[in-house]
């Protein structure tokens, strides 16, 4: 999933940045953030790391894990993770609510990322706006992200600012002030929102369809950010409905990383997060699909669009649902089918037969619920897109009739070991993986043993996986066409 | 995993992790910067680092696609994406299954005035990484299929682009601004310019331009000076000396004001505006940065962030920022708004833009931006790559290591007076020249 539409990113295709070098910043990404692709979701996952014994504990024995995460939990139900990196006197302070896209009751889609924004209006004691103000005069970085599982908000700062941030994070934790207003505003924004992020872009729309195509029962087929005519309804009633049910300590993950000591953040939070009440746990509903049946097209025509796509979602589980076995070797399987120039497709279909420009597969396993495991092409210029469906069913059917060579399998598995090294060069790595597997239901120790899992994925499994999912009944193929039907017309026209 | 992002922040936003710094606070390290010559005589500026087994790696060279002859527009962003698609002994398969066999990561992007590399490896495969960049750099094949497949790529990117709202202000901005200067032509290229381009062009460019004399490299992470100073010749030693294509004449930016529309059906029109900028070491320039923060700055503070999105929801994002290049300097910004209101948020930037002109910022509101400014500092070094891309961009200025806890300083020695005065003669409300594309309304 490129982008909140869920498109996956092509290769060859490199963004423009702008450089300012003195600043040493890349000034062209100043439009808003998108939305973490499937690359980095994977890399997030695979981020985390830490057997002894693997790559990084052979070279640095004094280490017991890849970030050495400490948890504590208060008794208010706040569970909280510690990642020390003493390298820079900096601290990444986030929080994250088990309360998403997923949480939201029929009618109100959007409704938990429009909280979202609206987080950073008032409290019984701030104004509207000050949270933000109050940030930057600490010299913090901070934002706020929206996903089907979670919303997480952080601040990045000082080390001697974090006490400060984790009073006023507690603070909107339990005492959001809205007002009409505040409401009025901010909706209009997340329509602009929308419009940026779907309703100017095709693929966007295309990938808002097909993935409620995908899901037949479960709400990972809603849009994050949700359906226009939904949005313009959203209340500040609906906001305050959402919070009061889903934002309390015990719905909530506090990690902090940086330059920092365990037992000081543990005292700090027990001072500022400690004191707020627990809320009633938000009733835990688990939404099982039923069996998929029926192979899915969804086909998307648009005038703005002048080349064509191809990609297919197919169901595939996490590690929190049924078919969670196959987890692991699914990421092993996704990596060496598409995850490089050296992957089975890329070599296939861009190198080989020249038939595509771009082409690749996506999958990652840290949810809630079920997943999804991707795979896509773009056409050459001049290449039609019915020749590469057919050429990617073709080297999906070679791997499934003679399965994965043993080669590409340790080839895969040595590369994802070696991203959990360089992994450990950022605060936000080890954050958010260790997040967002405790908010999938899993612990810290099933993130360290991650490497571990991984190096022990076979041959055999990894073709279990790929039987298990590339069914083209539990798929839903998309395309992208461009609408002629404009042109025709002119042309019609001009005939004439 | 998808997630939504409340608003831009830079790109390093979510970025953490980090190095010790300069101006933090006396408990912290500095960043020890040391300059390491080769035997061949390269320099490199490195912050040696052992916390992880990791060295990360940037260098550049002053090329880019204002270098491109015309009508071969996209020359040097085709020859970014080809450099590792075969190089020396091995074809593009086996130069991308060596890469990702020792896990190295080996990148390049191309701008206007500069093409800049940057290679992650572990400590492990060090010396085959700075191998890798001696092979990419002096013995790029530039196989035909190669070639023709990195130009298919770049071709179908161009057409997809040219429907793209945001590209297509983009370019009408570049085009209008710089007519018949390089900097008007399009870097990544056309249909037509792309399929011109010829394995004589790509070997001419990387001759040319990827040269000693040309070079910046920045080096961050497990490596000691003494054998850095080995793999440096391994990396660039092969380079000849001088580089031949010459950098484009300076220009000034032709932005008369007013509104250009670009009719477009798409319900949300993108703008974007500019105006002449103030060159990177003018004396001027910190005044310059400090009041564009408070005027269209990051974060959610700005001026036009307050306005435009906080008062009036016309827009999920608003901006505006300095780009001093290297023979022009721009102010620019950008704002997208539903084409019934996109009107409201041009007579805003206007207003703002003209407000500001007239008065400056209040002191406090020069106060608060000197605090982020200076608060937030510390965060860039928030990974080895972002402190090797900083090394080579101080080079890139002309400037020295001790700019890192020299920085701090120039920002707090920026007075109200100079604000004010800056405000005043930088910000041309006249001049701010608006690019639409969609079905604005009322324009």
């Amino acid at each position: 999933m490129g982008t909140s539409d869920g498109r996956p990113a092509a290769r060859p295709v490199r963004e423009r940045m702008q450089e300012n070098a003195v600043f040493g910043r890349k000034m062209a990404r100043r439009m808003p953030m998108p939305g973490l692709g499937p690359a980095l979701a994977a890399l997030l996952l695979i981020c985390v790391a830490a057997a002894s014994g693997g790559p990084a504990a052979a070279q640095e024995p004094q280490r017991r894990g890849l970030f050495d995460a400490e948890t504590f939990t208060l008794n208010n139900g706040l569970r909280g993770v510690v990642i020390v990196n003493r390298r820079a006197p900096v601290a990444l302070h986030m929080l994250w609510y088990r309360a998403g896209a997923i949480d939201e009751p029929a009618g109100k889609s959007g409704i938990a990322h429009f909280l979202e924004h609206l987080l950073f209006k008032g409290t019984k004691t701030l104004k509207s706006g000050e949270f933000s103000r109050i940030v930057a005069a600490n010299g913090g970085r901070e934002n706020a992200f929206t996903s089907w599982d979670y919303t997480g908000y952080y601040q990045f700062v000082a080390k001697d600012r974090l006490a400060r941030m984790m009073e006023i994070e507690a603070d909107r934790m339990a005492n959001l002030v809205l007002s009409e207003e505040d409401v009025r505003q901010e909706r209009q924004v997340i329509l602009e929102e929308r419009r940026s992020r779907i309703e100017g872009r095709p693929s966007s729309i295309l990938w808002e369809q097909a993935r409620r195509a995908l899901y037949l029962n479960h709400r990972y087929g809603r849009p994050i950010i949700g359906w226009m005519h939904e949005m313009e309804q959203l209340s500040r009633r609906d906001a305050l409905d959402f919070y009061k049910k889903h934002y309390g300590p015990n719905n909530a993950v506090l990690v902090v990383a940086g330059d920092v000591d365990p037992a000081e953040v543990r005292r700090l939070a027990e001072k500022y997060y400690g004191p707020v009440a627990r809320a009633k746990p938000p009733p835990r509903r688990k939404l099982l699909e039923p069996p998929q049946r029926a192979e899915r097209r969804v086909i998307y025509r648009d005038a703005r669009v002048r080349r064509p796509s191809f990609g297919r979602m197919y169901f595939a589980p996490g590690y929190n649902s049924r078919g969670a076995e196959h987890a692991d070797a699914l990421q092993v399987l996704a990596r060496l089918l598409g995850a490089s120039s050296t992957s089975l497709l890329y070599r296939s279909l861009v190198v080989r037969r020249k038939l595509a420009t771009a082409a690749g597969a996506d999958y990652s396993a840290t949810r809630r619920g079920p997943s999804d495991f991707y795979v896509y092409a773009s056409p050459r210029p001049g290449a039609g897109i019915e020749a590469l469906e057919k050429a990617v069913d073709a080297e999906l059917d070679k791997v499934l009739k003679h399965g994965v060579s043993a080669e590409d399998v340790e080839a895969a598995k040595q590369q994802l070991q070696d991203m959990a090294i360089f992994a450990r060069d950022s605060l936000r790595s080890g954050a958010h993986a260790v997040a967002a597997a405790l908010i999938a239901g899993r612990t810290v120790r099933d993130v360290e043993q991650w490497p571990a899992r991984i190096g022990a994925v076979t041959v055999d499994r990894v073709n279990a996986a790929a039987r298990y999912v590339l069914q083209r009944r539990k798929s839903v193929t998309a395309l992208l066409l461009p609408d002629r039907s404009g042109e025709t017309r002119k042309a019609e026209v001009q005939k004439q | 995993m998808t997630v939504l992002l409340r608003i831009a922040g830079p790109a390093a936003a979510l970025a953490a992790g980090a190095l010790a710094l300069f101006a933090v606070s006396a408990a912290s390290a500095a960043v020890e910067v040391r300059k390491v010559v080769s035997p061949s005589g390269i320099v490199a500026w490195l912050v040696e680092d052992r916390s992880n087994p990791i060295v990360s790696v940037s260098f550049g060279f002053r090329a880019g696609g204002s270098y491109d002859p015309p009508g071969k527009e996209g020359l040097a962003e085709l020859a970014s994406i080809l450099l590792d698609e075969g190089a020396g002994p091995m074809d593009a398969l086996a130069f991308q299954k060596r890469l990702e066999k020792l896990s190295i990561r080996l990148n390049f992007e191309v701008g206007r005035d500069r093409f800049r590399g940057t290679l992650r490896t572990l400590s492990r495969n060090r010396d085959a990484a700075f191998e890798t960049i001696g092979l990419a750099l002096s013995r790029p094949r530039f196989d035909a299929d190669a070639v023709e497949r990195m130009r298919a790529g770049l071709l179908s990117a161009y057409l997809r682009n040219s429907r793209r709202p945001r590209y297509l202000a983009r370019r009408t901005f570049w085009s209008s601004a710089y007519p018949g200067h390089p900097y008007g032509r399009p870097v990544a290229g056309t249909d037509k310019s792309l399929g011109a381009i010829s394995r004589a062009d790509l070997q001419r460019f990387v001759a040319d331009n990827f040269t000693r004399d040309n070079l910046f490299v920045g080096v961050v992470g497990d490596v000691t000076p003494a054998r850095l100073a080995v793999l440096l010749d391994k990396a660039f030693g092969g380079l000849p000396a001088q580089q031949k294509a010459r950098p484009v004449p300076a220009a000034a930016p032709k932005l008369p004001g007013g509104v250009s529309v670009r009719q477009f059906d798409t319900p949300q029109s993108v703008v974007m505006f500019g105006q002449p900028g103030l060159p990177r070491r003018h004396p001027d320039y910190y005044a310059a940065y400090v009041l564009n923060h408070i005027l269209g700055g990051g974060g959610f503070t700005s001026r036009l962030y307050l306005e435009i999105r906080e008062k009036r929801g016309l827009a999920y994002s608003v901006y505006s920022y300095l780009w001093p290049m290297r023979r022009t300097a721009l102010m620019l910004g950008g704002v997208a708004t539903q084409n019934a209101r996109v009107a409201e948020s041009v007579a805003i930037v206007r207003a703002e833009w003209a407000r500001m002109a007239e008065t400056g910022p209040s002191a406090e509101e020069l106060a608060a931006a000197k605090k982020f400014l200076t608060g937030s500092y510390p965060l860039r070094f928030s990974s080895s790559p972002q402190i090797a891309d900083m090394l080579v961009g101080l080079q890139f200025e002309g400037l020295e290591p001790d700019y890192f806890a020299e920085r701090n300083g120039l920002i707090e020695r920026v007075t109200l007076a100079d604000v004010r005065r800056v405000a005043g003669s930088l910000l041309k409300p006249d001049r701010l020249t608006f690019f639409i594309v969609g079905k604005p309304a009322g324009l």
